[in-house]
């Protein structure tokens, strides 16, 4: 789509003053932030008519919110090391969002921070592996089975793709193209499920028929890394070219 | 349903402005965060804290039992949604007196998790904190599974007893086995007449047809048991009696405390209709009411019901339910 390829070159100037270096510095990480928040934004009216039907309508605000309050809390950390900035955005994130979803996100964001401490640069390989650690951090948090109709179904088949992919050897931006169309088709599967844990749990048999709102913004969260890396790559590959 | 609303957004932030203003003789909004709502007694110096919170819309809980020889401070969260671990820990702070602070709140995804990550960042601060989780209403799991059973209006007793413990001088962990003694006691059960509407989604998310009722609906219109034809006041309130004693199996002779309260919509005349036949089903099986409570106190929205609490005593929850206390609700 015209437009859409529009905005992605908006993106790429507007989001990274560094954009032709191979490797990935804090600063990338606020302008993935920045992305992710954009992205949320954009999505949340959609999200809150998804979250209308089976939760509260709040869902696209807290998620939106919740990565404003992590830009603004990351931004001015210009030599911070991406681990630190995970760490901050995890926190931040929490002290913003109530509900499941700030406690879920944060230990998402805390559990990658982890993974990735000591390190002052990332491989675009080591933003791939940022979707099977968002996946864990939800995992050991909310403890949801795959099929409960949560974000889950979303981050599960996700991170599988993302690390089938990456052990297959597939370029990064093409690892994390494939996590995003996982992500879709669990967002998807979750229309025919019937809410077992979580808010939506309320309605029961109810939540049939509906996509879960959580799994809906973690498809918009993991296209934006996606989006990001492969602008990334595209941008280091002309620099070196 | 026509409201009294100004913009969805705010409603939260205005319901505690209010609150705050008409009972500034008991509470505060913290300081610190807006979210907390802090007894004008809190904290007490060598004296357990209590803590507890939850989604908004529920009111005059949770906020309405802020107070003294009660909860000492409340962490507010969106319509229906759980506070953030930020509130709860500042309510905890809030309620810091030194001995360490009971958490008490009810069984449900966002409150587990937020306040598990507040006791984490306390901790930090030397601060101690003890849960309880209440797990009253009878219809949301089998008796097998009582830790996924969610909590209803027996939290109100729930912060009763490990409140008046705590103002007795007694250890985290004596509040903490108080309460947890005093929501094991309890049993409760809901019935829905009518769905509520969440402000900002602007429809009900959930139907109740016109002439049926919802057995064991939840206080955020969770689905109950069974939906069948509306019956006779009697025959309800015969009903919820049933559910929650057939769950309770308590000998005959044990005396206890009821609470019925309405979800938001009936008129409390209506209740105590209910409670005149609630109480007449109690004594024919030997049951001795000590104290009832009837009113609005732990309501969903506008939601048409009621629920039912009946909470088993001995002699040390009797004196606990029955010491003084002062807060907006109780």
């Amino acid at each position: 789509m015209p437009g859409q390829a529009q905005v992605r070159l908006e993106t790429a100037t507007a989001f990274c003053p560094c954009y032709r270096m191979a490797q990935i510095t804090g600063r990338d990480i606020v302008d993935l932030f920045r992305l992710i928040a954009l992205r949320l934004s954009e999505g949340r009216s959609e999200l809150g008519a998804l979250d209308g039907a089976i939760g509260d309508a709040d869902h696209g605000n807290s998620m939106a919110e919740g990565f404003s309050a992590v830009v603004r809390a990351t931004s001015a950390m210009t030599n911070a090391a991406p681990f630190e900035l995970l760490m901050v955005a995890g926190r931040s994130f929490l002290s913003a969002v109530g509900a499941t979803t700030g406690p879920l996100y944060a230990s998402a964001m805390l559990a990658a921070g982890r993974d990735l401490e000591g390190k002052v640069t990332l491989e675009p390989a080591d933003v791939v592996r940022l979707v099977p650690a968002f996946a864990r951090g939800i995992a050991e948090r909310g403890k949801a089975r795959p099929g409960d109709k949560t974000m889950m179904d979303a981050w599960g088949p996700a991170a599988r793709a993302a690390t089938d992919a990456l052990n297959a050897g597939l370029a990064p931006a093409r690892c994390l193209s494939l996590a995003e169309t996982a992500a879709r088709e669990g967002c998807d599967a979750t229309r025919a499920m019937v809410a077992s844990i979580g808010r939506a749990a309320r309605l029961g048999a109810r939540s049939l028929g509906h996509v879960d709102p959580g799994a809906a913004s973690a498809v918009i969260v993991i296209a934006a890394l996606h989006e990001w890396l492969a602008d990334h790559e595209a941008a280091t590959a002309e620099g070196s070219g | 349903m026509q409201r009294f609303l100004n913009n969805p957004d705010n409603l939260v932030d205005e319901t505690v402005a209010g609150f705050v203003k008409a009972h500034r003789d008991l509470v505060h909004i913290s300081p610190e965060n807006p979210r907390v709502v802090v007894s004008n007694f809190a904290p007490r110096a060598g004296r357990v804290g209590i803590v507890t919170g939850g989604g908004s819309g529920h009111e005059p809980a949770f906020i309405g039992y802020t107070g003294r020889n009660l909860v000492d401070a409340v962490a507010v969260g969106e319509i229906f949604s759980s506070p953030t671990a930020k509130s709860f820990a500042d309510a905890i702070k809030a309620a810091d007196g030194g001995a360490g602070v009971a958490v008490l709140y009810g069984n449900y995804a966002g409150d587990n998790m937020n306040v598990k990550m507040a006791a984490r960042m306390v901790a930090k601060e030397g601060i101690e904190v003890a849960t309880v989780v209440a797990n009253d209403d009878v219809c949301s799991a089998p008796p097998s599974e009582r830790d996924r059973r969610r909590g209803v209006a027996g939290e109100i007793f729930m912060w009763k007893i490990g409140g008046a413990k705590a103002a007795t001088g007694a250890t985290l962990s004596e509040v903490q086995a108080a309460a947890q003694k005093a929501i094991d006691a309890c049993r409760s059960v809901g019935v829905g007449l009518g769905p509520c509407t969440l402000p900002a989604v602007g429809h009900p998310n959930f139907q109740i047809e016109p002439g049926t009722m919802e057995v064991g609906i939840g206080h955020h219109g969770e689905p109950g048991t069974r939906v069948e034809s509306l019956r006779t006041a009697n025959e309800v309130a015969d009903d919820m009696l049933k559910i929650v004693m057939d769950d309770h199996a308590l000998p005959a002779g044990t005396e206890v405390a009821v609470l019925v309260s309405g979800l938001g919509a009936t008129p409390v005349n209506e209740l105590y209709v209910l409670y005149d036949r609630i109480e007449t089903g109690l004594a024919a099986m030997g049951m001795k009411v000590h104290k009832a409570f009837v009113g609005n106190y732990f309501t969903s929205l506008e939601m048409v019901g009621a629920t039912l609490t009946v909470m088993a005593l001995d002699d040390d929850l009797k004196a606990l339910l029955d010491m003084d206390c002062a807060s907006p609700a109780l």
